[in-house]
């Protein structure tokens, strides 16, 4: 099953402000919700993205029961030299997905 | 073409409290003013409610619907009701001419079409535009890994369909499409389904899992921007009426049809959501509201509660001739799929 969809331009201008867009296919169960037999749900949300530009961390959030399924994640950042921007997001269950995309900078 | 409820177009108000529905009797035992509003708000079309302006003109205890033969005779004799009456009367002319135009504006003109995206907000229609944005993308991605997937000692759809940009180009727009061996419509879902138990001999997907909306929403997905041709065929007629009387047919505790929001109020609001026009032109499609992907089927079920009738099953042929006709409905318009809506 499709994890993620990671839009990073693949060429940028020195010193250019980029958008590194995120869509990840994820149901963020809140943890508050129940089941038919009133067995609680348990919590599954990813709860912490982070973005690293050649190892240097460039974006971090922290996410919340209140976040919809299927979180949308947006930022931009100065494209500085070509190299890997590496996203990386950790559930409550499963490993952490990390998923790399190339950008050159010319 | 309006139904039962329209045959209380051709008698003035207050015979809808004495001929109306059971439930307006059982809350309003004690008639007068309030109860004639209540039983027109529940018995005429919303649009009639504009008929509720001239009834506090008429005093509280209005005249009896069909008045009496006698009281007809003294007409402009003298009697001291003869203001109250040509009110009356003056009431019931507007009325009819305000159903007859109803009839008149009941299916939605060819010109006057919009998708479902035109009502959106801006940022709805930005997410839906954006394939990296869109969350229904992520649906026909595992479409396609499925498509490409063969199940235990059969072949892949590919292996018999090939390239489903080639192959499955313009299917959806033709859908739900007649099946001969059936002898009626069978909507997209139930083709793919079909295909399973026939050709791949595995069992069928169950309604409205992720597996069955994702194969749906990548091959709905290769039609993008296609015309809609759904219904157009000869056969498909009976079907399209079909599906067009369920849709004009009043049901459910609210007794309302269909085409009392989306013919008649499209483009108003219904609490705080705008009213579309029910052209399914992105199905399947992402609802913000369900946090997934949903077939049209789940969206005609939650109209159904919304008028707290009892739902069709999934697969039922009426749910089916309902799709019909919405599709044909939407016949010219580009296909979405898939869409994303609030």
């Amino acid at each position: 099953m499709t994890q993620a969809l990671v839009n990073v331009p693949a060429k940028a201008k020195r010193g250019e402000v980029i958008e590194i867009k995120t869509l990840i296919s994820h149901p963020m169960e809140t943890g508050y919700r129940h089941d038919t037999n009133g067995k609680p749900i348990p919590r599954d949300i990813i709860h912490t993205f982070v973005a690293r530009y050649n190892g240097e961390e460039v974006f971090r959030g922290d996410l919340h029961p209140a976040i919809a399924a299927n979180p949308f994640i947006t930022f931009f950042t100065v494209a500085t030299e070509s190299g890997v921007i590496e996203l990386t997001w950790t559930q409550d269950h499963g490993d952490p997905v990390t998923q790399k995309a190339n950008i050159t900078v010319e | 073409m309006m139904g039962a409820g329209h045959d209380a177009c051709s008698i003035p108000p207050p015979a809808s409290r004495a001929s109306g529905g059971e439930g307006g009797e059982r809350s309003e035992p004690g008639g007068g003013l309030a109860g004639n509003q209540r039983s027109v708000i529940s018995d005429q079309r919303p649009t009639d409610i504009l008929i509720t302006v001239s009834w506090p003109l008429i005093p509280v205890h209005p005249p009896p619907l069909t008045p009496p033969r006698h009281s007809l005779r003294k007409w402009g004799e003298g009697n001291p009701h003869t203001v109250r009456h040509s009110a009356f009367f003056a009431a019931a002319a507007f009325f009819i001419i305000v159903c007859c135009l109803n009839a008149l504006a009941a299916e939605i003109p060819q010109n006057d079409r919009r998708s479902g995206t035109a009502f959106m907000t801006r940022e709805t229609q930005a997410m839906q535009e954006d394939d990296r944005a869109n969350p229904g993308m992520l649906a026909v991605l595992d479409g396609e890994a499925l498509w490409n997937d063969a199940p235990p000692g059969a072949k892949s759809c590919a292996g018999c369909h090939g390239d489903a940009s080639t192959s499955m180009k313009g299917v959806a727009a033709r859908y739900p499409a007649f099946d001969e061996a059936r002898g009626r419509p069978i909507d997209l879902e139930q083709r793919i389904n079909l295909c399973r138990t026939e050709h791949q001999h595995a069992p069928p997907l169950g309604w409205e899992t992720r597996e069955l909306n994702a194969l749906t929403a990548y091959v709905a997905n290769q039609s993008r921007g296609m015309p809609i041709t759904a219904g157009t065929d000869e056969r498909s007629r009976p079907f399209v009426e079909a599906g067009r009387a369920l849709f004009n047919r009043r049901q459910g505790q609210l007794d309302l049809s269909c085409a009392q929001c989306h013919d008649d109020n499209w483009g108003k609001r219904l609490a705080g959501s705008t009213i579309p026009q029910a052209h399914p032109t992105g199905y399947p499609e992402y609802r913000l509201e369900w946090q997934s992907i949903g077939s049209l089927q789940r969206r005609l079920r939650s109209c159904t509660f919304g008028v707290r009738a009892e739902p069709l099953a999934y697969g039922a042929p009426e749910q089916v001739d309902l799709e019909l006709y919405l599709m044909w409905r939407a016949r010219g318009m580009p296909l979405e799929t898939p869409a994303v809506r609030p």
